[in-house]
């Protein structure tokens, strides 16, 4: 790992992408290694799928400079080695999975092997149904199939596990890790939190067109140092109320959350003030509470 | 720190391509017989009626009409499966999941200009059939050749035109637009009905119209044109054609378009 993240095959530098009058990027920067997942996070109109799209060459660059693999985005030689899965509302009804993988199959120089693709994608049971007949989970796995067969060296994935039932999503999980191992760099855009945070190498996360934040999941989550105390305790909260300021006490009955920035210190006064404590803990904010923290210090 | 660049030089084999695309492209309209029967029997259809069946002069007119919905025949598929093949396909975001792929925009023409011949050819059959067999036509056998190319050649304008209107229409409107677009003009030609027959403001209006112009190539093979310079005709085609594809060009090209 260490070694591949020496390999840049991606970088953005300075873009931004102005709507009519409105920016949807606002001066991002960021820069893509060999096999890592980069998520992609932020609100509904951050700017997730512009960035996308701007790497894909859906959308001019005016603003800044993208080069993957030192080419520009859009040109047919890069997109050979990309594959991309956008969201989609229809295939084309009357074709089977089978035969929609293998005209795919034919764009690519050195696709994937066919029996491979359906493995990967879980499509084997119905390789030749027409896509009509696909369910909303099985499409996407369709769809999922067609951005792999060409055996990417960069995969674009918007939002993947929509429609997805836990199963197909855990597999979908499996698989983007296993492409990984194999030196495939994924870019990957989604709302379930706990996804990226599974398999993301590094976030970036994106607020009203900038990026407000990046690192590893772990460093997102420890950038906010607060934790979380709970207890159950039968003082009454008055008598916590001189803890110190930063804290926030949240009481419902008698269990008690307290938000706290320097536990040491706070559990010390949390003892000074009373021993009735028990079922205590002591647990780092996941990355959701990071994720809703840092959007509202953004947008602050 | 290293920076990866690319390093496939080598290519797809493009005919490869062309034949899958073509061959799914084919499948798919096969198994919608829901669109592909009624292209198939409806300008037949209307030759049998107006050309065979209630004709005003049964020496000239099956020869002629034949010609004509021939035209009107060939037609009909290079602006359906261009105009509204591709405007659904935009509509429902497939055409941008082919974008984004590496398939060369050539194959996803070709393939529906195969699509498109083959369609044509086999409307051209029905009618020479029907008007050979119920309506005595006989013509020679190079004359016979000769018309069925040039109809399937002169479709070739009609699925630039299709392709343009394809990548400017909401999927919701492009069947009824491409019929406000297709009945109309196939008349105003003098497809239906012999351009002749038109007062002289109509048929001021018709030259200005693609298919009239094909269909008076077509009709100079039997005699039965208005007399018109071969050439002309030609240059209306090619005009319309390079337009179209300036047009076409242009809308595919252009970015940032939601």
């Amino acid at each position: 790992m260490q070694q591949n993240r020496q390999i840049k095959i991606a970088s953005i530098n300075n873009v931004s992408k102005k709507f009519q009058e409105k920016y949807a990027l606002i001066d991002v920067s960021m820069d893509i290694y060999q096999g890592e997942v980069l998520s992609i996070l932020g609100p509904n109109g951050a700017g997730k799928t512009t960035l996308i799209n701007m790497m894909l060459g859906r959308l001019s660059l005016k603003e800044g400079e993208i080069a993957i693999f030192g080419l520009q985005p859009g040109v047919i030689e890069l997109k050979r080695q990309c594959g991309a899965m956008l969201q989609v509302s229809g295939l084309p009804d009357m074709l089977t999975v089978k035969e929609h993988v293998q005209l795919f199959q034919s764009y690519y120089t050195t696709p994937m092997q066919y029996d491979k693709v359906i493995e990967l994608a879980g499509l084997e049971s119905i390789q030749n149904q027409y896509s009509k007949n696909l369910s909303g989970g099985q499409k996407q796995r369709l769809l999922f199939a067609l951005s792999i067969c060409g055996n990417p060296r960069l995969l674009f994935l918007d939002e993947p596990s929509v429609g997805m039932d836990i199963n197909a999503r855990k597999s979908l999980w499996r698989t983007i890790t296993e492409l990984k191992k194999q030196g495939t760099s994924i870019v990957l855009t989604t709302h379930y939190l706990q996804e990226a945070d599974q398999l993301s190498d590094r976030i970036i996360m994106l607020n009203q067109g900038r990026i407000i934040h990046q690192g590893t999941p772990n460093e997102i989550k420890s950038s906010i140092n607060s934790r979380k105390i709970s207890f159950i305790s039968s003082a009454s909260i008055d008598q916590f109320v001189n803890l110190q300021s930063d804290n926030t006490i949240e009481c419902s009955g008698k269990y008690y959350e307290i938000q706290s920035t320097d536990t040491v210190q706070t559990l010390k006064q949390i003892f000074a003030i009373t021993d009735d404590i028990s079922d205590l803990s002591v647990t780092r904010a996941a990355l959701e509470d990071a994720f809703l923290l840092l959007n509202k210090e953004s947008e602050q | 720190m290293q920076i990866s660049t690319h390093q496939n030089i080598l290519k797809p084999s493009l005919w490869k391509i062309y034949f899958l695309e073509s061959k799914t492209e084919t499948l798919r309209m096969l198994r919608t017989p829901g669109f592909s029967v009624p292209t198939l029997l409806f300008p037949v259809m209307f030759y049998t009626f107006f050309g065979i069946i209630f004709t005003m002069n049964a020496a000239t007119m099956p020869t002629y009409l034949m010609v004509t919905y021939g035209v009107f025949g060939v037609i009909g598929p290079a602006l359906f499966s261009f105009g509204v093949g591709i405007a659904v396909d935009r509509g429902q975001g497939w055409f941008d999941i082919k974008e984004v792929s590496p398939m060369p925009a050539s194959a996803y023409i070709f393939a529906r200009i195969v699509l498109t011949f083959l369609f044509s050819l086999a409307i051209v059959m029905l009618l020479f059939f029907m008007g050979a067999v119920f309506a005595d036509v006989e013509l020679l056998r190079s004359q016979w050749l000769l018309i069925a190319l040039i109809l399937l050649l002169g479709s070739l304008p009609f699925c630039v035109i299709g392709m343009t209107l394809g990548l400017f229409l909401k999927s919701s409107s492009a069947p009824a637009t491409v019929n406000l677009i297709y009945l109309p003009m196939g008349f105003l030609s003098g497809l239906w009905i012999p351009i002749t027959l038109f007062p002289d403001v109509m048929q001021l209006i018709a030259n200005f119209l693609p298919p009239y112009h094909l269909a008076q190539i077509a009709l100079k093979v039997i005699d039965m044109d208005v007399g018109a310079n071969l050439w002309l005709h030609i240059g209306v085609l090619l005009t319309y054609t390079i337009v179209f594809i300036i047009l076409a060009n242009r809308a595919y090209n252009k970015k940032d378009k939601k």
